[in-house]
């Protein structure tokens, strides 16, 4: 009975070292501006020019606003600090929630900023697939180029999405008491286009 | 003004547009049988249909309910609303009732969806309902009876 205690504690005391770990290694960058594609051009290399502009993209990529709802898990994240969502919401069958606990039980179409709930139009999570949480820039980056795991988007796809999906743009307008995507969606799907044009290069780890 | 159909009436209300449907619903047509308890979507305790859909009324703008129907606990009808009613009352599930009829609006909504929730999936419809009397093992026991009793 008492070494079973001692190792649940045991245990607790791991899970709270790997929290905090997976906390230190995700901390939310804080960058506000994207560097302009034009400023890019210096790099001569074609290959690193296209590892430096998606470098330029983890800024977006990783903030909270994208982070939050491509989970590892099952559960979303929410505000800048990334702390579990509250209530406990799950991605369900198709990526809107539970019965009885879908996203739109709580976000509507649009942003209510009085009770500083966000909305769009289809609010919802990631598929499993596109989970970004824990990884590397490296790893996003394979993961978003492969059409089994992105929606079967080729890169022209990838643009697409990212420019014209209200979900995304969101980012970008998230209402009140939230931090904004950095820089503007028209600057992150220029930067995605220049990767796109150089190759789609992904950085090395 | 603004029109609501609530409970299969239409009812003018003077309200602002981003006044919480709440508010409309208890302040303005007094219908006060869905509750205010975090003003956040936080407990659940002012949970309607729109729809057909359970939604936390007090986060939701009046004018992003046009023309749907909106239901509200007075008005709930249905096989999965009297099972849950009787499951309710043979197993006293309210203590202070204060949460009960956002339990009851999510629980009806669950069974709609699902005809043999496990716990894990009651767990997951349920817990954006607080209840501060902790009712919860009877909710969820109260959940189990009424999908029994709808089985047969």
């Amino acid at each position: 009975m008492r070494s079973g205690l001692l190792l649940s504690a045991a245990a607790g005391f791991g899970l709270c070292l790997a929290g905090s770990a997976l906390t230190l290694a995700q901390a939310p960058p804080t960058a506000a501006s994207l560097r302009p594609v034009e400023s890019f051009g210096t790099i001569a290399n074609q290959r690193d020019r296209s590892v430096a502009l998606f470098a330029e993209m983890g800024k977006v990529i990783q903030h909270p606003r994208c982070m939050n709802c491509h989970p590892a898990t099952e559960r979303p994240r929410q505000t800048d600090a990334r702390r579990l969502h509250q209530p406990l919401v799950v991605r369900g069958k198709d990526g809107h929630g539970a019965p009885a606990m879908a996203c739109t039980t709580c976000h509507g179409k649009q942003n209510y900023d009085p009770a500083r709930i966000p909305g769009d139009g289809h609010w919802a999570l990631a598929p499993a697939s596109m989970a970004w949480e824990g990884k590397s820039l490296a790893q996003i980056c394979e993961q978003l180029k492969d059409q089994n795991r992105n929606g079967s988007r080729d890169l022209a796809g990838l643009v697409k999405h990212v420019t014209t999906d209200t979900l995304v743009l969101w980012g970008w307008k998230p209402g009140a008491g939230r931090e904004p995507a950095p820089g503007t969606p028209e600057q992150f799907g220029a930067l995605m286009q220049a990767w796109a044009d150089t190759g789609a290069a992904c950085p090395a780890s | 003004m603004v029109s609501l159909k609530v409970n299969g009436t239409t009812h003018s209300v003077d309200v602002d547009d981003d006044t919480p449907l709440l508010w409309a619903i208890r302040d303005n047509i007094g219908l006060t049988g869905t509750k205010f308890g975090c003003g956040v979507a936080q407990c659940g305790a002012c949970t309607v249909y729109v729809d057909g859909q359970p939604v936390r009324s007090c986060v939701t703008p009046v004018s992003a309910v046009g023309d749907s129907e909106i239901t509200t606990i007075e008005a709930i009808t249905g096989k999965e609303a009297e099972a849950v009613q009787a499951a309710w009352t043979a197993r006293d599930v309210p203590q202070c009732g204060y949460c009960q009829s956002g339990q009851v609006m999510s629980a009806v909504a669950l069974l709609k969806e699902n005809k043999k929730p496990t716990d894990r999936d009651i767990d997951l419809a349920m817990n954006g309902n607080l209840c501060r009397c902790a009712t919860y093992v009877r909710i969820r026991a109260a959940i189990h009876d009424a999908a029994r009793a709808l089985e047969i």
